[in-house]
């Protein structure tokens, strides 16, 4: 046997999952607290005790690691349009595994800089202008940043011209500050990898030491990964497909966790009709994004909320569930985030998945890309934003609140089409699948060093529902 | 030569940005190739984003491109209804300095060109050219209003 260790150290469990490489198989599998705020050595003996009690003492062959724990690495982006410089930061920094908590556009106001300050993050992604463009709003944004009394390292990734002197006053600011490519260098025009291996960089030689990582780092065969970057490495493998194994074709994923929402799309987003053009940027073919007010614990009264700004008497109705059973729901899950809906709470989970689904479909309406119609003197056309994912074969979802749930499809079934999100080009007959080993970032760690045995893991373990 | 020595010249110093496009649902894209040519030979700095163009999207990329002119084609006779507003919207997106052209078969129907112009300086634009101009004598009036030489 040659027994590869994958560990994610997440923010309440560290999970561990022992792979027979030979076999293609998961062997062994076990979960401990995550022990951060002490020593996170003990949580990672204690989960590598349960394994060893599962297998017996051997030898592994490589132990590798991925992290969302302490907060996971925590992010905000700023570009100066909305739609443009600001999207390709906030693209950027998904892409990288981040969580990215704020995106901000335009100048950044004094009001703004106390939120920085509130949010703390670990990197601010700082963009803006393209390639000899604007280069007032990197300089303003430099001031403001250089001045957030919270220590944070800034990428800038902004327009050229200006890069060097809106470093020079980071840098007098007392911020750790590193020059990239920009991430829009033409207009319309993504060059998001070359903030992403800052992001990466960054993490590697500051984050893990601050996040108390560094003792579990040096004894792993490969550098720590945020988790959702090993996610995203295991969903491009699933639809690519490795060296011999064949990929499932177009595909997204659907994270539901406490905190966020994390959806992954798999597909070129090109128009699937004829008469539709791209306006905006065109999306890179692996796009993740997460978002912060969609979640199952902490952020559970942002999602209530977003509902209750909808139509909360259409949701309460298409559950079966009233709002005074929904707000008791809210109050427990605040004051326990760790609850879950089974034993002597058992009789909330039709609110929990009443959650759930929403989670989903609002987190999809927003991955999603959209179409507006538009009438021409050669008729009717359509000014497509975002990616079209109408013909994405599968959507798999991960997360305790869907695999656990009594009717998973109920829940994911929302990330399918409906004329309740009219112009949301999401997926129209998909396959879905449920990650239920709870393997994704574990498959994306293995993926760097046995793409096809990781790939053949995943098509094993995935079920269809 | 002398027109190439100017060229570098003016590439020494910053060259202003022009950001070109052709507006609304007007999908007439030979001219704009010709233009986006023309503007980028005679040493300028052009942002083209091509046919079937939004004023969201022209006001945008001038806003990220630090344009100093947006060039405006409509050749499909509804020219208009779809540039009524530009000059409001950027205004609103704090670009109070950029100046507007505007060119090509802006209206239906047989119409006095000085009356055409008067409507399109009305609604702000500080050049209009008829149909089938020289893009020689936009590039005149470019280097006049941006004070080159």
């Amino acid at each position: 046997m040659k027994i590869y260790l994958l560990t994610d150290f997440g923010s309440t469990y560290t999970k561990v999952t022992a792979v027979d490489i030979e076999s293609a198989k998961i062997v062994a599998f076990a979960k401990a607290f995550t022990t951060i705020e002490t020593d996170v050595n003990l949580g990672f003996d204690a989960a590598k005790k349960e394994i060893a009690a599962q297998l017996g003492q051997i030898e592994f062959e490589k132990c590798l690691a991925a992290s969302s724990a302490a907060g996971g690495l925590k992010m905000v982006s700023s570009g100066l349009v909305p739609d443009l410089t600001a999207k390709a930061s906030r693209l950027a920094a998904a892409s990288a595994g981040a969580k990215v908590v704020k995106t901000y556009s335009y100048e950044l106001t004094e009001f703004e800089s106390e939120e920085i300050a509130a949010i703390a993050p670990d990197i601010l992604l700082l963009s803006g202008g393209i390639d000899g463009g604007n280069k007032k709003v990197l300089l303003h944004n430099a001031e403001i940043i250089a001045s957030v009394p919270a220590n944070f390292s800034v990428i800038i990734a902004g327009n050229r011209s200006a890069a060097a002197g809106a470093a020079q006053i980071l840098q007098r600011g007392g911020k750790n500050t590193v020059i990239c490519e920009n991430v829009m260098p033409a207009f319309g025009k993504l060059n998001i990898l070359p903030a992403k291996a800052a992001i990466r960089d960054l993490f590697i030689e500051n984050i893990i030491t601050a996040k108390g990582l560094d003792a579990i780092a040096e004894i792993m065969d490969m550098e720590i990964i945020p988790t959702p970057l090993a996610v995203l490495e295991a969903c491009e493998l699933l639809s690519r497909g490795g060296d011999t194994e064949e990929g499932l074709g177009e595909l997204m994923a659907y994270d539901l966790g406490g905190a966020t929402t994390d959806v992954y799309s798999m597909a070129d987003g090109n128009p699937k009709v004829p008469n539709a053009f791209i306006s905006g940027i065109t999306e890179p073919f692996a796009k993740r994004t997460v978002e912060g007010d969609v979640g199952m614990r902490y952020s559970q009264s942002a999602l209530y909320d977003l509902i209750l700004e909808d139509n909360p008497s259409a949701f309460y109705a298409e559950y079966g569930i009233s709002a005074e059973k929904t707000s008791q729901w809210l109050e427990i899950c605040a004051a326990e985030p760790g609850v879950l809906p089974m034993g002597e709470y058992e009789d909330y989970s039709d609110v929990d998945s009443a959650l759930a689904a929403e989670a989903i479909r609002i987190s999809a309406a927003r991955h999603a890309g959209y179409n507006e119609k538009i009438y021409t003197p050669a008729g009717e056309m359509f000014s497509q934003s975002g990616k079209d994912l109408t013909q994405v074969r599968y959507v798999i979802g991960s997360g305790g609140a869907v695999i656990n749930a009594a009717n998973p499809r109920a829940i994911l079934q929302n990330a399918i089409y409906s004329p309740k999100d009219l112009n949301a080009l999401k997926p129209l007959r998909p396959k879905l699948l449920l990650d239920m080993e709870n393997c994704f970032a574990a498959m994306g760690l293995l993926s760097r060093f046995h793409g096809d045995v990781a790939l053949r893991i995943m098509k094993n373990s995935f079920q269809e529902v | 030569m002398e027109e190439m020595a100017k060229i570098e010249d003016m590439q020494e110093i910053e060259q202003p940005t022009l950001v070109l496009g052709v507006i609304g649902a007007d999908v007439h894209a030979v001219g704009n190739k010709i233009l986006n040519y023309t503007f980028t030979q005679a040493g300028f700095n052009v942002t083209n984003l091509g046919v079937m163009v939004s004023q969201k999207e022209f006001v945008e990329a001038a806003v990220e491109a630090d344009a100093a002119v947006i060039i405006v084609s409509s050749m499909y006779g509804h020219g208009e209804i779809d540039c009524k507003g530009l000059r409001e919207k950027c205004d609103e997106a704090g670009l109070t300095d950029i100046l507007l052209y505007v060119g090509g078969n802006l209206v239906v129907g047989k119409q006095e060109f000085t009356q055409v112009e008067k409507v399109f300086l009305e609604m702000g634009f500080n050049r209009v050219y008829p149909p089938g101009s020289d893009p020689k004598g936009a590039i005149e009036h470019l280097r006049q209003d941006l004070a080159l030489n």
